[in-house]
């Protein structure tokens, strides 16, 4: 028999064919009918927005590396979900160079400098977000338009924290997208899509989005009301806002949610209870970006306090 | 009714195709046999034969005094050649081995004799037959079986568990053992359990293996106290302590927790076949079942061997190698050990020889690990392996412990499912020797 080379390293000698760039793939084809939505709704803006917003993510982390001399990964997708969560946070009438702003901060700021993919403790979209509010506000809370029709019009959060006046969206308006937001938050039905996508295949587990959702609708239906407890507009708060695409997209980015299951439902309920915090009493009409960015930072510490007990044994052991 | 299972684990495709309709045949008997006197977990054997020796079948070759340990012996008769280190499969290094030149007569050693009717032997004389007999785990891990059936007074065992799991993708030697010689099973299962002695046993065979299910059923018919069950078919549903918690939903402490803690002790299927035969024919253990398979095997079987016999030599019985093979392994894919040569014999812990393709023989350079948490959700143990293992690459084995890193069976789980191709049971095994390395030292100094 031929003496060849066999290669010989430690088991299992079988590996699984999921890898990193498919996960990402699955990610961004379930975001796919959120841009599409976004795109109908608010017209070549939001093309144009999102194009921009994806491509300076790709540039950014190319470019990053090529600096610093490291292997050029942007065909990984991370940087293109990163770019694309970011278009799918700004306003329809955002100026285009806010967002190219925003992408070169999430990648270079939030990801690459504490270490590249994995490494980064908050969500990279969100913190650029959160950036960009601060850095540019008027750019980022106004520019809301009404879908089709193009007329700058109140978001049904300001309306319902009494912030502006103008006329609810109806239960259909609000499934389809027929309503003012950021560009990709607005259609339930292609959030919920995506996001049903991602748990059938397996790519997010239930619990954080679970968690979040029903955290936020249990809260605001008990404190929402005008009429006393459990009046609250259950569907009027799961629908609006950043909830969904916050839950499904954002809030189980997996780099910054514990790796514990009892982790991952810390997570959801604290994520629901800071936005159901902000939402009825806070400044700002909208708390999901911050109270993910809160959990994001809390994720190390919930991770080490909800360790599963091992196998046999009786009670877990602090590590 | 939900079925009965573990928590964690993964779903490995099977490839059991390849030879789960092949009968098992003879091997060619061999011209040369290589015996490794430490075939087993425990302390090895010195040779009871000197080079130039005649030898038979059956003839003890090699023992130990000590406790944890099994003996070895000849499996053909002819010349012993030599008594030197060979290179041994699970050890991956050379070790002393006696090498025997067959004179292709199999004279049978006048110590071969058969037993008495199992119902006229107590449970000491079954448990020292065993030991003569070399009985050991012929699951793998190959621990000493006349060990495992000597429960100490203080552990009083209600429950004997027979163990047909084989959960390994491509291994089919036990699925085969059960469809053709299940009465046998079921005989040297109910010898077993007389050793212990316990009087309720069950048969656990994952429920991809329904011919197996049938023929062990039929085989227990009338047998008060036996049950077969089957269980899901998920990996690794053989470990033991998985198995422990499927069908009896006890666990097992964490090591040195054994299955005796809990009132169980677990036997492969394989083993008890090998005691019904030292008991029927006196033959002590000088042959196993091996699947020699995999995808560049021409004419994957499932093959009864003489020990000893070189894997090149089974490998050329199935037709040879279809396609330059990447990667040789001894077991199954998931917790078989990577040979570098084809030179090496089968043991008494040898359930298959499997050849994998070039391209199947390396998974590339492992990327950012992306904390997606999927080596959490499948650990059967419920560690935590992106920490353990995290720790581990970085060397601090005392923040490994402080995970448990001990406590990781090693079934590789963790790894098989990383999407970034991380060597994560890899890096905890290592971190694990050295932690069980640190408790030792310890342990001497005071």
């Amino acid at each position: 028999m031929a003496d060849h080379k066999l290669v010989v390293s430690s088991s299992p000698h079988l590996r699984t064919k999921e890898t990193t760039p498919r996960l990402m793939g699955a990610v961004l084809l379930a975001l796919l009918p959120a841009a599409l939505a976004s795109i109908v709704l608010f017209g070549p803006r939001a093309l144009a927005v999102m194009a921009v917003t994806l491509a300076s993510a790709l540039v950014a982390e190319g470019l990053y590396m090529k600096i610093v001399r490291k292997p050029v990964t942007i065909a990984d997708g991370s940087a293109a979900i990163t770019g694309l969560l970011l278009a799918f946070n700004m306003p329809p009438m955002v100026p285009l160079w806010v967002p190219v702003i925003g992408s070169f901060f999430a990648i270079i700021v939030v990801k690459q400098l504490f270490g590249g993919l994995g490494q980064n403790f908050m969500n990279p979209a969100l913190a650029a977000r959160a950036f960009l509010l601060a850095a540019w506000p008027m750019s980022m809370t106004t520019g809301w338009v009404v879908p089709f029709d193009g007329v700058t019009s109140a978001t049904p959060l300001q309306v319902l924290r009494g912030m502006a006046s103008a006329r609810l969206p109806e239960t259909w308006e609000l499934l389809v997208g027929m309503r003012a937001g950021a560009l990709g938050e607005t259609s339930a039905v292609a959030l919920l899509l995506g996001g049903f996508y991602l748990l059938w295949k397996g790519v997010i587990d239930w619990r954080i989005p679970g968690c979040f959702i029903g955290t936020v609708a249990l809260v605001t239906w008990a404190f929402g009301g005008s009429g006393g407890l459990f009046t609250g507009n259950v569907l009027a708060h799961t629908l609006t806002g950043g909830l969904l695409l916050g839950a499904f997209f954002m809030a189980t980015d997996y780099v910054t949610s514990p790796v514990t299951r009892r982790g991952r439902v810390v997570m959801g309920i604290g994520c629901g209870l800071i936005t159901a915090l902000i939402r009825l009493w806070g400044g700002f009409p909208e708390g999901v970006s911050y109270s993910i960015l809160l959990m994001n930072v809390a994720t190390p510490l919930i991770d080490r306090a909800t360790l599963p007990r091992v196998f046999g044994q009786r009670r877990v052991k602090a590590a | 009714m939900r079925r009965k299972t573990f928590g964690g684990g993964v779903h490995p495709p099977h490839h059991k195709k390849l030879t789960e309709e092949q009968a098992i045949r003879d091997a060619r008997e061999p011209k040369l046999v290589v015996i490794p006197l430490s075939q087993h977990l425990g302390a090895p054997g010195n040779p009871l034969v000197q080079k130039g020796d005649q030898v038979a079948v059956g003839q003890k070759i090699g023992d130990t005094d000590a406790y944890v340990a099994a003996p070895v012996h000849a499996s053909v008769s002819g010349k012993v050649v030599a008594v030197e280190p060979r290179m041994h499969p699970a050890l991956g290094r050379p070790e002393l081995a006696i090498v025997i030149e067959s004179d292709g007569e199999g004279r049978v050693h006048e110590s071969v004799q058969p037993k008495p009717s199992v119902d006229d032997l107590d449970a000491d004389t079954i448990r020292s037959l065993i030991r003569e007999a070399g009985l050991a785990g012929l699951g793998g891990a190959a621990f000493p079986t006349a060990v495992k059936v000597s429960p100490p007074r203080s552990k009083p065992i209600d429950t004997f568990v027979l163990n047909g799991a084989e959960c390994e993708p491509f291994l089919t030697a036990d699925h085969r053992l059960m469809v053709e010689e299940a009465p046998d099973i079921v005989f040297g299962m109910k010898a077993l359990m007389k050793a212990i002695p316990v009087s309720r046993g069950f048969i656990c065979i994952e429920d991809n293996k329904p011919d197996a299910v049938r023929a062990m059923k039929e085989a227990v018919r009338g047998e008060p106290g036996l049950e077969v069950v089957a269980l899901e078919t998920r990996y690794p549903q053989g470990s033991e302590k998985q198995m422990i918690k499927s069908v009896l939903g006890r666990e097992v402490p964490p090591p040195p927790g054994l299955p005796l803690d809990v009132g169980v002790v677990v036997n492969n299927v394989g083993t008890a076949h090998a005691l019904a035969t030292v008991l029927k024919t006196g033959m002590p253990l000088v042959d196993r079942v091996v699947t020699v398979t995999g995808p560049v095997i021409t004419a994957p079987a499932n093959l009864r061997v003489k020990l000893g016999t070189l894997f090149s030599d089974l490998i050329e019985q199935c037709g040879g190698y279809s396609a330059l093979p990447g990667k040789l392994i001894m077991g199954g894919p998931m917790m078989g050990v990577a040979q570098h040569t084809a030179e090496v014999p089968v043991i008494k812990g040898t359930s298959g020889i499997l050849a994998l393709a070039e391209n199947q023989a390396w998974d590339g350079d492992p990327t950012p690990c992306i904390k997606c948490a999927r080596c959490v959700d499948v650990c059967p143990m419920q560690l935590v392996p992106v920490f353990m293992s995290a720790y581990a690459e970085r060397g601090q084995w005392d923040m490994a412990d402080r995970y448990n890193a001990a406590d990781c069976l090693e079934c590789g789980c963790c790894s098989y499912i990383c999407p970034a191709k991380r060597p994560l049971v890899q890096t905890i095994r290592l971190a694990k020797h050295e932690i069980l390395a640190a408790r030792r030292q310890r342990a001497q100094a005071r």
